[in-house]
């Protein structure tokens, strides 16, 4: 497997540290992804999803689709081989594929068409006639009551709270309560997901999937088969974009292992990018409603934040919108609530960024307009309600740098040049707003492993199942191992994406880098005891040896045990430019400035926060699926109706870090950082709307008709 | 997909004869047709790729005006020097349509066939619109959610609106599509080309099956006219207009307007010229905001959008305004 192996003839390292030894690979079309394989006998997939949002399958036609070209089966219901039922999570929705005639949502998988090319077994799916019965009107999220969220989704109390609220808000002399709103938005990687299925004449499972998480993948699929894992090999190198669409485990999945065993050939399935909007999760629609009070000083006395969103019937995601609020300000009262409602539409998932990326746009929207009321700088209202400790449960921070990284973005920025008063800043047709919010991700950890070996030449090598998703694992993983062992990071060989190697972290939730990083400065630091235990590279040739090798588990559970408040921090500056009588809105500006522990790699630390603020400028901008209530379907199911930010939409960028290093977080130092890039800039952004406009912006993505 | 065959005709005549065989369609740039194909809105049994015909030249026509053939690409003719000097509009509606990639394989007379943007019509399985299953409704006007379709020329069957940049250009210059046929050559204003959806919105526009373009002709400009085009759109690049606007004025000495030509794009199934408006603004000086969008208001007087879509009512008359400011040189 060469394709898991990194250059052996590394790239120059930039003036900022090593570039990414994946790099050539990807920019030549080297790097292979899931759909890029195939191997012999191999039969192309096709997936025919149910056109109605709720009812049943009545009947299913195959005859025109078995008789067309290159076709060799058309599956259904009814040939599906008995597979253990698990809920959601693992599952991306809680009820295997074609597992019976009922609809939980349209673009549901009925049937699949096996064929030799995938253009024929395409055209095939279309010819496949389902016939439906007991259809019934979708319910709609407008029509559905809030529940309290009961699923395996609900991570953490959906209901918290300190203090007293009322006696807050009667204790207050300002009080803003305000609805916001945010969309529908879907995760669209670039990579659509896909899966190849191949078992062996001893009933072995090998899987090449575009996946975020290799070892989820493997035991999902080991206990649906019920197999025994070792009986199981998911492999995937690179993940060609997830954003939370590869995350769980979906359909296509299942359904190309299944159907690769009923016909005893290996089967790929890559998903059209209209299915990527209904078997790959997507962020739901969120309404959340927030009330701040405060003293004349800006000294905060109650927050009540309460969300609620769509989900599926089933097993449906719950969406941590609230959390943030917890720890984010100090205050003697807070009181979160997350609801969700269940209504007929497919399951939503953890897209980029969840929970913290549509709460925060509530609260620190909710913050702003706290700050007009007071008259006071947005960004020293922030400063005034820095908390010693966790507000809501008064645990102690492992380190905390939201001052720090106000105080430096402001500086970067040119705050102080702002003009608080609203429109009071203008080119020719536009207005200049500026606006400003705090960003904040909870930093957990995942249970990862690492080898790492050196020959007695003293090359390295670092072995770890971690898959890369884009956001230069392999980079940073050089970048830990390089300084423990003395030898240049770009040298360090690294190879990943394969359950064979020691399991690592999904690249999920902010985890992969610090847990990884972690595994990796551990068994790095083993092999450099072990190394001049043995009298270093000359002992080690001296002694007829060939090489050393290493490894080490980082377990979270164990490092993690102190009950601390471990989040990673930053503050987004943004400048909009809007249009005064279009009402077009465009992000000049952009500064960033991020607290995330310990910078393993800085190249790529940078880049991942500048995806981040492109992400979130779409999140305030652009990004929004219209679901058809009616129709119970999403209305553009394509690239084209679905808008995501170019580079012309991407004003000038300044990211940067401040210094943190924390132990308590991570062995290797680091906190979770992939996500919090995309955290606060749809606030910042709204904010500098509304100072530009003198219109407060509550719903996302901003759009003309709210500025006309 | 079905299985098709690709033939490359040598001539425009063998290109024409291929053409009448049924299941025949043409291919040029293929950045619209393919879409189709693998959309299911089109399934052809034949390919006949036009590329190779001598239909790319842009030259300087016999009246003064300018003939651009019809395989020309899109970034061949915004950067053509006839184009950039006297044509301004048409350059702009180029070079904001599309991506760079796109304008180096997309061509003139297949940007004038595009076909509209309406999620429904470009639905995988294409089910709610007359326009792709003639009788299967309007989901795009049953849903309630107009705000990217029409506000002139809808009707109950179809709200689409046509994604053309360079058509709106066109149209505010009033050129012509040059096609030929079994009947001969014949001439098609490029204004009157795509059709208003009445009761018949699959039949997009005015060019019958056998029928191709080869070229299209633009009048030469009047003396001293300017032409600008304003493109809305939510996305800075790469995105369908909400709205646009061609105009292009013509100034007397004093700055008022001696002539104006104004076309309106995202708002209709055709380029929709604003003829009132063009007659009230003669003699309004350009710098006046409120008399150039009293003159552009003369053509909204009869506008009657579907329910949902109010918005772009405002929208599209401020946009005219600033088009029309922007080619006098006042915005």
């Amino acid at each position: 497997m060469t394709t898991l192996d990194t250059p052996d003839q590394p790239s120059p390292p930039s003036p900022d540290g090593p570039l990414r030894p994946d790099g050539p690979d990807k920019l030549t079309g080297a790097a292979r992804y899931t759909a890029d394989v195939t191997v012999p006998g191999m039969l192309n997939a096709a997936l025919v999803p149910a056109t109605i949002p709720v009812g049943r399958v009545a009947a299913v036609d195959v005859s025109a689709a078995v008789r067309a070209p290159g076709v060799h089966a058309v599956l259904t219901a009814a040939d599906m081989p008995d597979l253990q039922p698990l809920p959601s999570p693992p599952l991306g929705h809680g009820s295997l594929p074609m597992r019976d005639d009922v609809i939980r949502h349209e673009g549901q998988p009925v049937a699949l068409v096996l064929a030799d090319s995938w253009e024929q077994a395409r055209y095939a799916a279309g010819l496949v006639g389902v016939e439906y019965a007991d259809t019934a009107a979708p319910l709609a999220f407008e029509d559905a009551p809030d529940e309290t969220p009961a699923s395996g989704h609900a991570f953490w109390p959906t209901d918290a709270s300190v203090g007293d609220v009322e006696a807050g808000l009667r204790a207050a002399d300002v009080v803003v309560t305000s609805d916001y709103g945010t969309a529908d938005r879907h995760a669209n990687p670039i990579e659509p997901s896909a899966t190849l299925a191949v078992w062996d004449e001893s009933g072995s499972l090998l899987v090449h999937s575009s996946v975020q998480a290799l070892r989820l993948t493997h035991m999902t699929l080991a206990g649906m088969f019920r197999l025994p894992p070792e009986k199981v090999r998911v492999i995937c190198p690179y993940v060609g974009g997830g954003f939370g669409a590869k995350g769980y485990i979906w359909s296509h999945t299942i359904l190309a292992a299944a159907a690769a065993l009923v016909v005893r050939r290996p089967v790929k399935i890559v998903l059209t990018r209209a299915q990527m909007f209904t078997l790959s999760g997507h962020q739901p629609v969120n309404r959340q409603t927030v009330t701040l009070a405060a003293t004349r000083d800006g000294a905060l006395t109650a927050i009540r934040h309460h969300s609620t969103h769509p989900t599926a019937r089933e097993d449906g995601y719950v969406e941590g919108a609230t959390r943030s609020t917890g720890w984010l300000y100090a205050c003697p009262a807070i009181e979160t609530r997350m609801r969700v409602r269940r209504v007929d539409r497919p399951n939503p998932t953890a897209m980029r960024s969840p929970g913290e990326g549509i709460g925060l746009f509530a609260l620190e929207t909710a913050m702003d307009e706290l700050a007009a009321e007071l008259g006071m700088d947005p960004v020293e209202l922030r400063i005034r309600n820095e908390p010693e400790h966790e507000p809501m449960t008064g645990l102690p921070f492992s380190t905390r740098t939201l001052v720090r990284c106000l105080r430096e973005g402001a500086r970067r920025f040119g705050w102080e040049r702002r003009s608080a008063e609203p429109r009071s800043m203008r080119d020719g047709h536009d207005l200049i707003g500026w606006g400003v919010a705090a960003a904040s991700k909870d930093s957990i950890g995942a249970l990862s492993s690492a080898r790492i070996s050196m020959e007695a030449d003293g090359r390295v090598c670092v072995e770890t199942a971690i898959q890369e998703i884009g956001t230069g694992m392999p980079a940073a993983i050089q970048a830990v191992a390089g300084p423990v062992l003395g030898v240049a990071a770009e040298t360090v060989r690294v190879r990943h994406g394969d359950t064979l190697l020691p399991a690592a972290s999904p690249s999920i939730g902010s985890m992969s880098a610090l847990s990884v990083g972690s595994a990796v400065e551990l068994a790095a630091t083993r092999l450099r005891d072990e190394l001049e235990a043995a009298g270093g590279l000359e002992g080690l040739r001296a002694a007829g040896l060939e090489r050393l090798e290493a490894e080490a588990t980082w377990d979270p559970a164990e490092h993690m045990r102190e009950k601390l408040s471990r989040n990673a921090y930053g503050a987004v500056f943004a400048e909009v430019r809007v249009d005064a009588d279009l009402g077009q809105v465009r992000m000049s500006r952009c500064v960033g400035v991020f607290g995330a522990g310990r910078i393993l790699s800085p190249v790529t630390a940078r880049s991942q926060m500048i995806g981040g603020i492109a992400w979130g400028c779409g999140q305030a901008l652009l990004e929004r699926s219209v679901l058809d209530t009616r129709r119970g379907r999403f209305r553009s199911k394509n690239l084209s109706g679905y808008l995501v930010p170019v580079n012309a939409d991407i004003g000038d960028v300044d990211v940067s870090f401040v210094e943190d290093d924390d132990r308590r977080v991570s062995a290797v130092g680091a906190k979770g950082i992939g996500e919090l890039g995309a955290i606060g800039v749809a606030a910042a952004i709204a904010n500098a709307v509304s100072h530009a406009t003198g219109r407060r912006m509550r719903e996302l993505p901003i759009r003309i008709e709210h500025l006309l | 997909m079905r299985a098709f065959a690709y033939a490359r005709p040598g001539t425009l005549e063998e290109a024409l004869a291929a053409l009448r065989e049924p299941g025949a369609d043409l291919l040029a740039g293929g950045t619209e047709l393919l879409n189709w194909m693998k959309d299911g809105i089109e399934a052809p049994r034949t390919l006949l790729d036009i590329t190779g015909l001598p239909l790319g030249e842009v030259a300087a026509a016999g009246d003064g005006g300018l003939r651009i053939g019809a395989v020309a690409k899109m970034s061949h003719v915004a950067a053509h020097p006839l184009v950039r000097d006297r044509y301004p509009v048409v350059r702009e509606s180029l070079l904001q349509a599309a991506s760079p990639q796109l304008r180096n394989m997309a061509t003139i007379g297949g940007n004038l066939m595009q076909r509209t943007r309406c999620p429904y019509y470009r639905a995988e399985d294409g089910t709610g619109c007359n326009r792709r299953v003639p009788g299967s409704g309007c989901a795009a006007l049953e849903s309630g959610d107009t705000s990217a379709h029409a506000i002139f020329g809808w009707s109950p069957s179809c709200v689409a609106t046509l994604p053309s940049d360079l058509a709106v250009a066109l149209a505010a210059l009033d050129a012509e599509l040059v096609t030929v046929g079994d009947r001969g050559e014949r001439r098609i204003p490029v204004a009157e080309f795509h059709r208003l959806p009445g009761e018949e919105p699959a039949r997009h526009n005015e060019l019958p099956p056998g029928e191709l373009i080869v070229a299209v002709v633009i009048p030469p400009p009047p003396d001293g006219e300017v032409s600008r085009y304003l493109k809305v759109r939510e996305r800075a690049s790469y995105g369908f207009a909400v709205v646009s606007a061609a105009a292009a004025v013509v100034l007397d000495g004093s700055g008022a307007v001696a002539g104006a030509r104004v076309a309106l794009g995202g708002v209709a199934h055709r380029p929709w010229r604003l003829t009132e408006a063009e007659s009230a603004l003669r003699g309004v000086p350009v710098q006046d905001a409120v008399a150039v969008r009293a003159a552009v208001e003369r053509s909204f007087a009869q506008v009657d959008p579907p329910p949902g879509n109010g918005v772009k009512v405002e929208l599209a008359q401020r946009a005219a305004v600033r088009a029309l400011q922007m080619a006098g040189g006042a915005a």
